[in-house]
């Protein structure tokens, strides 16, 4: 069936390049052509000689590969003991777990270092605690131990949620199979169920890994300077944003990152990961025996207190009123709400609106592109994958100063002024942003699904657009909502593109509001109560889509 | 599939009108770094006073706010530009982005001590003053049985190694003040050198201006480099902290100034009058807010204890001089950044070794040790500029120059590049001399 290119998948791929082209390639090139622009105009390569022979950036480039790779190993060991115990086994509140875990992606990046601090600080409840029982603190928050700590609890849940999406796609008879041959317990994982779902385990730990690397807001936060990211971000705000090693910086991160995902695909290719059946649903989940059980609930209580250490503390800091240098706050109050609502309700429906219009663009694209990448022999479709993978490695400053550069002077009639200056451009810059994980998770989806059950389907006469209609995007819904949840959550609490293209305060969205309160003390309050709001709305909207999930595996279930 | 779409995008759309009502054909747009509180309570203020017009706030960091009004054509450019930075102005009343606008407010003086509080050339007015200080957490201070610091030299006692916070010049308008205000205070030499034991004492050299009055509200650090209005409001808001204008400060305007090119420059300009007016000036007392007023007859309202520059509750002994200030902006950054920011885990390591040694030597003194120790100190806190450097023209220009000519960008880096592994050499050797002089005591 992938012999011939129609003309629907032409246009199709047309129609995402030039999506692509627009909003992700010109506006990037527009500015990263500094890097290698001399003053007259002329192209050079110096200042990337110039980067080498900087010996703080060479420090920075290891320092960053450091960070991304032993964060990568850090949320690999909180986030597969949790994914595999919740999909595989008999867990009271599996579904609670899913969900709470997914919430540090949800957490706004000033509310999450703000509260991390409060909890884990120099002088933060943990260390106020430690001092007074111990008389020793634990610098948790210090150097580049302290960046991998927060990245991997801010990170993990990229794996827990690709990784469960795949062990929930892995054929059940396989794991029988197996348990009938005599494996099971760590061998079973080892031998049958990781290397089944390893497409979904990579594809999760390569987010990870390249988020990581290209992470802005946690080093800073943690005033750690010495990194890639911060390097660049330093040079580009301080000397100008005309300051051409920044832009070196960037394409280096952007470079590496492409390989760093290149290298993932190409780990994966040359091995066939589909399964003709459907899903661990069907299979029979296992029972733990009690020691089993005791470190399963055990591990998962430790990762849960972990992950909502620090929405407990800005729980705690919403409705604090004084909190300073005390194990919780000493007085309560719940001003800072009011003072929300009654200033900042029109954040929250903007937020709604441009992450929900984001992740819809993506998962219609992230579909697309999955299925021309692994469907067709469409000419140069690894392009537009490597394209739509490419923009993670864009930081949001640049996308942002390349759709100021750009699109200021078009005119959209019905917008009632310039491009860039509409609330248009916000849901748009996050969809290019986070397109990525759509992509991710509808290829890994994809690659689970064997091609013979499309063939099935078209030897059976149903036409190309039938078969993709009633069989493969239902197969793939998993990875589909997968996709458009991790969108979405990460989408409404970006940042910085955000305070590049916000053009006025009432059609900014709740991030934006929640980094204004934070710049100032009786703002945090407040701040953080906003980030409450954020994080209610996006759990419960994350809820619903796994209860959703349940619900459609138990109705395919029952078909078959 | 696209007729649906298309019906799901203007749907979209109309719900997005909805959410945000288009903007009215009275509505004045101001860039400001300032916080939400100050923003909102003007807004209120305003709004009152002026029905049918809306004030819409753009909240930009100072830099994000020059890059985005410069990327802007003129006629859709936002109205007002209202930020602390003095340097942002020039940059911007250079490229063209500002229009000279008097309001005529009277009573208003022409200098506070020796610093204009308007622009000379018009283009921008002094708003607010704000001054320098130290601003310390009473309950970090108690619990470590530290003592309150009144003066930067102070801070580079070894006692509060640890417990300091200070942001970083190129980071922050109001740091490089902070900076330019101790080198001018104290001299080149003299005043790097406080800059380096200040920064060998503290426990990080934030990225937010803001990262370190909020560490010290909440305990992170006990004492910080601050603007007196984050110290003032802190107290206010109940947390606490105390503030002080060390002896060696400057007092300097905070800004607003009309953009060229703007949609509604009328009502700009009445925004502007505004803030300048008693009403308006009034607002920055507000305890959320707690600046100190540019109008004299605000500080008559003003609550107890509350400084005022103009009665001499502050004395700043130091002579701001802009000028010179933006002459090396660029220079004093960027060793700040390269020799403190990113060089502060090997200054902490050198800052902790002389401490070590400072306290056996004093113990058990020594003249070889008081030597070994004198030439670690040395090694450690001296510039790796001088201050004869410092003041070639040439060697300052080369920073001012296009960062686009690749050979100018190859020397700066390098320059940089030479700066960045001396301070590092400096400050092992600075561990080394001072184990040196530890290991004299018997």
């Amino acid at each position: 069936m992938s012999g011939r290119v129609s003309s629907a998948q032409a246009a199709v791929a047309g129609a995402i390049a030039l999506f692509l082209a627009a909003f992700l390639v010109v506006p990037v090139l527009a500015v990263v052509w500094i890097a290698f622009a001399d003053a007259d105009g002329g192209l050079t390569l110096a200042h990337f000689g110039a980067f080498f022979g900087v010996s703080l950036l060479r420090e920075s480039f290891w320092n960053s590969l450091y960070v991304a790779a032993a964060s990568v190993v850090l949320a690999s060991a909180i986030a597969v003991p949790v994914a595999y115990f919740t999909a595989r086994f008999r867990l009271r509140g599996a579904l609670l777990v899913q969900t709470l875990g997914v919430l540090p992606l949800v957490m706004p990046p000033f509310v999450g270092a703000v509260a991390m601090q409060l909890i884990f600080g120099r002088n933060g409840s943990v260390n106020l605690l430690l001092g007074d029982a111990l008389g020793v603190t634990v610098p948790f928050m210090e150097g580049l131990n302290g960046v991998i700590f927060v990245e991997a609890l801010h990170y993990f849940p990229f794996i827990l949620l690709n990784l469960s999406a795949a062990l929930a796609n892995i054929d059940a008879a396989m794991e029988e199979s197996a348990q009938n041959l005599g494996a099971h317990g760590f061998r079973l994982f080892r031998r049958v169920v990781f290397p089944l779902a390893m497409p979904g385990y990579v594809a999760g730990a390569s987010l990870v890994f390249v988020k990581v690397f290209d992470d802005l807001g946690t080093p800073l936060v943690l005033n750690v300077t010495n990194m890639l990211a911060p390097q660049a971000y330093l040079r580009i705000t301080s000397l100008g944003i005309e300051d051409p090693l920044g832009y070196v910086i960037s394409v280096i991160m952007v470079g590496f990152s492409m390989l760093a995902m290149w290298l993932a695909a190409r780990a994966l290719r040359g091995r066939d990961y589909a399964t003709v059946q459907r899903g661990g649903a069907a299979g029979e989940r296992r029972r733990l025996t009690r020691a089993q059980a005791v470190l399963a609930y055990g591990w998962i209580g430790f990762v849960l207190a972990l992950v909502l250490a620090p929405h407990l503390g800005i729980l705690l800091l919403s409705f604090s009123k004084v909190w300073s240098y005390t194990v919780v706050p000493e007085q309560f109050t719940t001003a800072n709400y009011a003072t929300v609502l009654a200033n900042s309700s029109g954040m929250i429906v903007n937020t709604l609106l441009y992450a929900g219009l984001a992740a819809g663009v993506d998962v219609v694209l992230g579909t697309a592109i999955a299925y021309l990448v692994l469907r067709t022999r469409l000419p140069g479709r690894q392009l537009l994958d490597l394209a739509a993978t490419a923009a993670l490695a864009i930081p949001g400053v640049v996308l942002g100063i390349g759709y100021l550069r750009l699109f200021r002077g078009v005119e959209v009639p019905w917008l009632g002024g310039p491009l860039a200056a509409s609330w248009i451009i916000l849901p748009i810059a996050y969809s290019v942003r986070r397109l990525p994980y759509a992509v991710r998770a509808c290829t890994a989806a994809l690659q689970q699904l064997h091609v013979s059950l499309e063939e099935a389907a078209e030897s059976l006469g149903a036409s190309r657009r039938r078969t993709l209609q009633r069989v493969v995007v239902p197969l793939m819904a998993g990875g589909i909502l997968a996709g458009f949840v991790t969108s979405f959550i990460t989408a409404s609490v970006e940042l910085s593109a955000t305070l590049l293209l916000a053009a006025s305060e009432s059609l900014a969205p709740m991030s934006y509001g929640i980094y204004l309160y934070m710049q100032s003390i009786a703002g945090r309050g407040p701040g953080a109560a906003l980030g409450v709001i954020a994080v209610a709305i996006v759990a419960a909207g994350t809820y619903a889509s796994h209860r959703f999930m349940a619900g459609r595996s138990a109705a395919l279930e029952g078909r078959a | 599939m696209p007729q649906r779409l298309r019906r799901a995008a203007v749907a979209l759309a109309a719900a997005a009108a909805l959410a945000a009502p288009l903007a009215s054909a009275q509505q004045v747009t101001v860039v400001t770094s300032f916080p939400k509180e100050l923003t909102d309570a003007y807004r209120k203020a305003f709004e009152s006073r002026n029905p049918g017009v809306k004030l819409e706030i753009l909240n930009k960091n100072t830099v994000a706010g020059v890059a985005y009004v410069r990327e802007l054509a003129p006629g859709s450019r936002p109205d007002v530009f209202w930020a602390s930075a003095p340097d942002a102005f020039e940059v911007l009343a250079k490229d063209g982005l500002l229009e000279k606008y008097d309001p005529g407010v009277p009573g208003i003086p022409a200098k506070i001590g020796n610093y204009p509080v308007n622009d000379p050339e018009g283009y921008y007015r002094g708003q607010a003053l704000a001054g320098y200080g130290i601003m310390w957490n009473t309950r970090y201070l108690k619990a470590n049985r530290l003592p309150e610091p009144r003066e930067w030299a102070d801070l580079a006692k070894p006692v509060y190694f640890g417990h300091v916070a200070t942001s970083s010049p190129s980071r922050s308008g109001t740091t490089h003040l902070t900076v330019e205000t101790i080198l001018q205070g104290e001299g080149w030499e003299k005043g790097w050198s406080q800059l380096l034991r200040i920064a060998g004492n503290s426990a990080a050299i934030t990225e937010r201006s803001f990262g370190v009055p909020e560490g010290v509200s909440n305990g992170q650090y006990g004492i910080g480099l601050v603007i007196d209005f984050f110290g003032l409001a802190a107290k206010a808001n109940g947390f606490p902290v105390e503030f002080v204008y060390p002896s060696v400060t400057a007092i300097v305007p905070a800004n607003i100034g009309l953009i060229a090119g703007a949609k509604s420059p009328e009502l700009g300009k009445r925004f502007i009058a505004f803030t300048l007016s008693e009403e308006g000036q009034l607002v920055l007392l507000d305890p959320k807010v707690s600046r100190l007023p540019v109008l004299p007859k605000t500080y008559e309202h003003a609550p107890k204890g509350f400084p005022n520059p103009y009665a001499g509750t502050i004395k700043p002994k130091v002579n701001f001089d802009a000028n010179l200030s933006e002459e090396r902006y660029y220079l004093v950054s960027s060793l700040f950044d390269q020799t403190i920011t990113f060089r502060h885990k090997e200054l902490v390591a050198a800052a902790r070794a002389i401490n070590d040694a400072a306290a056996k030597l004093a113990a058990k003194p020594n003249p070889q040790g008081e030597r070994l120790l004198a030439e670690a100190r040395a090694a450690a806190y001296t510039p790796v500029v001088d201050e004869a450097k410092a003041k070639d023209k040439g060697f300052l220009a080369m920073f001012r120059a296009t960062k686009k000519d690749a050979q100018t960008a190859k020397r700066v880096t390098a320059l940089e590049e030479h700066w960045s592994t001396e301070a590092k050499q400096n400050y092992a050797r600075a561990v080394e001399l001072a184990s040196q002089a530890a290991a004299t005591v018997k």
